[in-house]
């Protein structure tokens, strides 16, 4: 059972970095939307300091959507899935493993590139820190959300699209907190810990709810 | 080990593919799904493998595990090849070998390595090129190699020998005879000749053709 986790693991690893790039063209992107941001707001430094970590989680809110919908449908287009549905290990194991590939190999580069990008935004040393920790934390519950979205669209042909629309939704209470933790530094609303704990827990609960979510939708559509 | 289905049915989409459908399979002979093209041979495949619901009937498998259910026991191989272009051919079959042999009860009998199988199906030499550049005959050859090294005692097959070429058929051919010597059950749907010896053929949708 090990052995197989480890195959999976080291499988979606080595296409994630094989593929497109890999891990640097999600960065690249995020780079984008982080640099796009003071083009359309103009250079007022103050004003990008205060809502940098808003920025900076937008940006990573998408940049981690990206290559989302691929999760399961290429397994699904070239017949993996149907040997990985009778390889006798837990589709929600699966499903599990192969999200904690994508988070490995697309979210966590975001995660350590954002303090860099956040010197653009003119940000300072601990809201920078602050924003990365927040990301850390709230990332995996991104990704989870999107994989039950990638699992509900596997078999769309233009499932992309369809995916976020389903998927953003319901990553509005982790952005909420995600920000109003990163922002704490920088004369937000909230005090850090609150919003940091409440990150924490979206993140655990979907860890435990979504893989069961997302086997459930990729049985179902199989049929 | 004796497959039988009793009073098989099977419904896609609310429109019946199969009714009223009984054979039995046992190891040593394979037995081969004949029909023209929609008559339900991949759907049958399918259901088998445990990936669609049936609307009535069973599966019994005699002399099986009794912990893993029937399409844990079984290798299936589909159109599709299942093989991943960015990763080589060998860390394709590697990947199998150790996510085939998670379930319980299955995955005895002497497996091969990545390398043994290739060789066995002549392609030694591919065993580091990434799967991306085979030819579409070489990818199904890294597919059936799937077969030797995650060994289950059921082979499902959907038109295994497409794209091969005699030599390879032939190959493919002498393969399907040690599993069935071993004690092994073939099902497969094809078209063209799997060259067994005392294969049980299934005619399949005869009278459908004009439903």
């Amino acid at each position: 059972m090990t052995q197989a986790v480890l195959a999976l693991f080291l499988r979606e690893w080595r296409i994630a970095r094989r593929i497109g790039g890999g891990a640097s063209i999600g960065a690249v992107f995020f780079l984008i939307l982080v640099t796009l941001m003071p083009f359309a707001l103009g250079p007022d430094l103050n004003l990008l300091a205060r809502i940098g970590p808003a920025i900076l989680w937008i940006a990573a809110l998408l940049a981690a959507l990206l290559g989302l919908d691929r999760l399961f449908q290429g397994d699904s287009d070239d017949g993996s899935l149907d040997v990985i549905l009778n390889a006798g290990l837990p589709l929600e194991l699966v499903v599990l493993v192969k999200c904690a590939a994508h988070w490995a190999t697309s979210a966590l580069p975001l995660v350590i590139v954002s303090p860099l990008f956040g010197l653009m935004l003119a940000m300072d040393v601990k809201p920078l820190a602050l924003v990365a920790l927040s990301l850390v934390a709230g990332t995996p519950a991104l990704t989870m959300i999107g994989a039950i979205g990638a699992a509900l669209t596997v078999s769309l042909r233009r499932g992309g699209l369809l995916m976020a629309v389903l998927a953003l939704p319901l990553t509005i209470p982790v952005l909420i907190f995600g920000v109003s933790a990163a922002s704490a530094a920088s004369g937000g609303a909230a005090p850090f810990l609150t919003p940091f704990l409440m990150l924490c827990a979206f993140s655990l609960f979907s860890l435990a709810a979504a893989p069961f979510a997302a086997a459930a939708a990729l049985r179902h559509v199989r049929e | 080990m004796r497959l039988s289905a009793r009073d098989i049915a099977i419904e896609r989409g609310g429109r019946s593919i199969l009714e009223g459908l009984s054979f039995e399979a046992r190891a040593g002979a394979a037995l081969v799904l004949l029909g023209p093209n929609g008559a339900g041979k991949s759907t049958l495949l399918r259901a088998i493998a445990g990936f669609l619901p049936l609307a009535a009937g069973a599966f019994v498998l005699d002399g099986g595990s009794s912990e893993a259910s029937l399409g844990e026991q079984a290798q299936y191989l589909g159109h599709a090849d299942a093989l991943k272009g960015a990763l080589t051919a060998g860390e394709n079959l590697a990947f199998w070998a150790a996510m085939l042999s998670a379930g319980s009860g299955v995955g005895k009998g002497d497996s091969r390595t990545p390398g043994e199988a290739l060789a066995r199906l002549g392609l030694a030499h591919v065993h580091d090129f990434p799967a991306l550049s085979l030819s579409a005959g070489q990818r199904r050859r890294v597919a059936l190699a799937r077969l030797l090294v995650a060994p289950r005692p059921i082979w499902l097959l959907d038109e295994p020998t497409t794209a091969l070429d005699a030599a390879a058929q032939g190959l493919f051919a002498a393969i399907m005879r040690e599993h069935l010597a071993a004690g092994g059950l073939i099902i497969a749907a094809t078209h063209a000749p799997l060259g067994l010896e005392g294969a049980v053929t299934l005619p399949l949708g005869a009278t459908r053709l004009t439903a």
